[in-house]
């Protein structure tokens, strides 16, 4: 009962969930308004602010050990709408601020308002739709009512397309349009399944649904719709066609919010629903499923990978098969075993390591690119003297891709490996051990030329400052490796499985 | 069987015959006619089953704005060089057919199996109006019980805007959308656009009004002021703003900005984020729609007005 019960009063500091939406949807607006050099310092005061109310709703999860809640217009559900923040939402939610604050700094070289000119084009569609994404995340992350997650997917899809078009390019423009028919084909199958779960049980309210829900065709068929739809906007294999050309093809600090977070947006809601809504459910054969899937992620993507001509490309693959890690999840964390609470931390745990990694390394190559001039991998020999720090981050985020310590990405697949074995589910660790190698040797493609002893030719200086900034990522994804039992503990937070559903 | 009971049978297999005539056109042009004329006869399907604001919105919205901005993709790609129009390999089509027979034979049998009566919240929602001063439980679910969505669905307007608008030669930025206009418009659609303004506004600012007790709404009325601004458009009498212009972005940020900024107010005067005090709520509510017509009115013209091609004039 203690679920219903926590979804029905709001808690203390609840304002501040609204708060997390409120901010950037105000700054959409107000730069929408005073536009292209106004939008772009509004979108900088906000980023610092916004990390503040992520912080202070982490430290209220943490004060309080139970998940907050905000019932919006004061109307409870189902007639209303609940934000809800456990362990999960609020870690969620401080990548997401400190990912889009590490890209809005280094993106302010790329997207500077010419001087001479009250506006352009490039500059005031960034800087909104760089807003209008943090606005849709943080909604993805504090939703509790399905209806609601779904404008939250529709804001994150009408932000994150034109962004990937920014250049104008033709290949870019067919990029956009491909994610673009993805996206919608999920969001049409997401409402679809949404409106027949409300058809059977008149709420969609998450945890009134939890409650209610017992295992009937509507259900099977909504919980097939909606995990479809949100494959499709996930790239998770076999729908993961439109995600390389997209995030390749993107502005580099726009590739690093896509990749770092877009795709795990709509993960996140894909754990909302198999966790918080169907737990009653038996859920042995989809957990199979979608862990055979994410299996196959991880062979593909990191083959594809290994296979690139191209830096961008070759990290676009690498988070096709970084995705794959995610779904192995469902297997290893469904119901109350053991092992379940360790496979729980390895999914978050993946989650925001290879958010960070991830977000770094596009950073990098967007770098790599503007100094060279390209980036092909085949001219990239002596990298590694003209631009160390570059190289660096490289090597980093690529540690946590492979698995290796010290880094987040070790501790996320040493916890998921484990949690195989205890629960003798053995093919799954076979596919990360196999996933780890074949990381490695894509890995190995970047750096090695990097480090043979070649004179390069730069097209510019390589810019120290904005090296930094990708390294201030790459070194969160390695701290991640030390994180402390109580961050463990943190992530329980609100945990489905340990409210005791009856 | 009733006469009633023939009519509706017919209505359907009128409107499953569309579709599979609008997915078997083979020319985009034709399937955007038929799709409209779908939108058409759904929204009597949906004055059959007593849904009269969702017929309003389908009409106005599914049919009417979605059918301009087809019709007008189709128009602009006739004669185009056809890139993407690669058709399948027959066995793929064979397999995409049967998946999307086995999709809708599983969601008809759901749909079949669902309980009779359907759990529904409307109840709760007419139940609690006399708290919210309105008559109209769809206004009152909208802008009351779930403001929060409504208000961001506005904001997805907005990036809507920005995105079409992301798409224009750095040239014209700051210039007006579309063609210039033609120097003498056709005089049938010139006519249509001379007369018919005046009672579409009147028509399009009634339906607002009405919305707080009666089928309606900012949605409806707004979608019905904007086809009156895009038929103007079309004929060449007006000329869609520069995207620049501080004045039609106020505009088309006014609805969801005044929502805000009354939410927050909520937080102080209300005791929460988009509550309302006890009293003033149906004032509060019609300002706030008012806003939304507004900016609906104008979202949508700008949307099928296209990115600005033109430069900006000095």
């Amino acid at each position: 009962m203690q679920a219903i019960t926590t979804a029905l009063t709001a808690t203390m500091g609840g304002l501040l969930l609204a708060l997390a939406i409120i901010l950037p949807v105000a700054g959409v607006l107000l730069s929408f308004v005073l536009g292209g050099r106004a939008a772009e310092r509004i979108a900088l005061y906000l980023m610092p602010a916004g990390l503040g109310v992520a912080a202070m709703i982490a430290l209220g999860v943490w004060r309080s050990g139970a998940p907050l809640v905000y019932l919006l217009g004061g109307w409870p559900p189902p007639l209303g709408i609940a934000l809800r923040a456990d362990g999960f939402s609020a870690v969620m939610l401080l990548t997401t601020a400190l990912v889009i604050l590490c890209a809005g700094l280094f993106a302010r070289a790329n997207f500077p308002t010419p001087a001479g000119v009250n506006e352009a084009r490039a500059p005031f569609a960034f800087w909104i739709l760089l807003q209008g994404l943090w606005a849709a995340l943080n909604m993805v992350f504090l939703g509790g009512d399905l209806f609601n997650l779904y404008v939250a997917l529709e804001l994150l899809t009408f932000a994150a397309v034109p962004l990937v078009c920014l250049d104008g390019r033709a290949e870019t423009l067919l990029a956009a349009l491909r994610y673009l028919v993805f996206a919608l084909f999920g969001s049409v199958l997401y409402l679809l399944g949404a409106a027949l779960l409300y058809g059977a049980y008149g709420t969609l309210d998450i945890g009134l649904l939890s409650s209610r829900i017992s295992a009937s065709p509507a259900v099977w068929a909504a919980a097939a719709l909606m995990t479809t739809g949100l494959l499709a906007k996930t790239a998770l294999f076999p729908l993961h066609l439109w995600l390389p050309p997209a995030h390749a093809n993107a502005p580099a600090a726009a590739s690093a919010i896509l990749s770092a977070l877009v795709v795990k947006a709509s993960f996140f809601i894909t754990v909302r629903l198999w966790f918080d809504v169907l737990p009653s459910l038996p859920v042995e054969t989809p957990a199979a499923i979608l862990a055979t899937l994410g299996s196959l992620a991880i062979l593909f993507g990191s083959v594809l990978a290994l296979r690139q001509e191209r830096l961008k490309l070759l990290i676009a693959y690498s988070t096709v098969a970084q995705i794959g890690y995610l779904f192995l999840m469902f297997p290893l964390a469904a119901g109350l075993h053991p092992w379940t609470a360790d496979a729980w931390s390895g999914g978050v745990l993946q989650t925001l390591s290879h958010a960070f990694a991830k977000a770094a390394m596009f950073l990098a190559a967007g770098l790599v690119a503007e100094t060279l001039g390209h980036d092909r991998i085949s001219g990239l020999r002596g990298l590694g003297k003209v631009m160390p720090m570059s190289v660096f981050v490289l090597g980093l985020g690529g540690l946590s891709l492979m698995g290796l310590p010290p880094s987040g990405g070790f501790t996320a697949k040493w916890l998921l490996l484990m949690a195989s074995v205890r629960s003798g589910q053995w093919p799954w660790a076979i596919v990360m051990l196999a996933g780890g190698l074949l990381a490695g040797g894509y890995v190995y493609r970047v750096l090695a030329p990097a480090f043979a002893s070649a004179d390069l030719s730069l097209k510019a200086p390589a810019p120290r400052n904005r090296e930094r900034i990708a390294l201030a990522l790459a070194l969160c994804a390695i701290l991640l490796g030390f994180a402390p039992s109580g961050f463990f503990a943190f992530l329980q937070i609100g945990r489905p499985a340990l409210t005791a559903i009856p | 069987m009733t006469v009633v009971n023939a009519l509706d049978i017919g209505l359907a297999a009128l409107v499953l015959a569309l579709a599979a005539w609008t997915v078997a056109a083979r020319e985009a042009f034709a399937a955007a006619v038929g799709y409209v004329a779908y939108g058409l006869l759904l929204s009597l399907v949906w004055v059959r089953l007593f849904a009269v604001d969702v017929a309003l919105t389908e009409a106005a919205i599914g049919s009417g704005v979605t059918g301009v901005l087809l019709i007008r993709a189709a128009a602009r790609l006739r004669g185009a060089t056809p890139a993407l129009d690669e058709p399948l390999a027959p066995p793929l089509r064979f397999l995409a057919g049967v998946l999307c027979a086995m999709v809708a034979g599983a969601l008809a049998a759901t749909v079949l199996l669902m309980p009779d009566p359907a759990p529904t919240l409307a109840p709760q929602a007419v139940g609690n109006l006399p708290s919210t001063g309105l008559g109209n439980a769809v206004t009152a679910v909208l802008i009351s019980y779930r403001a929060f969505d409504t208000m961001l669905e506005k904001v997805v307007l907005v990036l809507a805007v920005v995105g079409v608008w992301s798409l224009a030669p750095d040239a014209c930025w700051g210039g007006s959308p579309g063609a210039p206009r033609p120097a003498r418009p056709e005089a049938a659609l010139a006519f249509l656009a001379q007369v018919l303004p005046p009672l579409g506004i009147v028509v399009g600012i009634h339906i607002f009004w009405v919305g707080a007790d009666e089928p309606g709404g900012a949605f409806q009325g707004g979608a019905i002021l904007a086809a009156m601004w895009m038929i103007t458009m079309m004929a060449g009498l007006t000329e869609a703003p520069p995207v620049s212009s501080t004045r039609l972005r106020l505009v088309l940020v006014s609805g969801p900005a005044v929502f805000l900024a009354i939410g927050l107010a909520g937080v102080v005067i209300a005791g929460g984020f988009l509550a309302y005090p006890s009293g003033s709520a149906k004032p509060l509510i019609l300002f706030i729609e008012a806003f939304m017509t507004l900016t609906i009115a104008a979202t949508l013209p700008m949307l099928v007005a296209g990115p600005p091609e033109q430069p900006p004039q000095p």
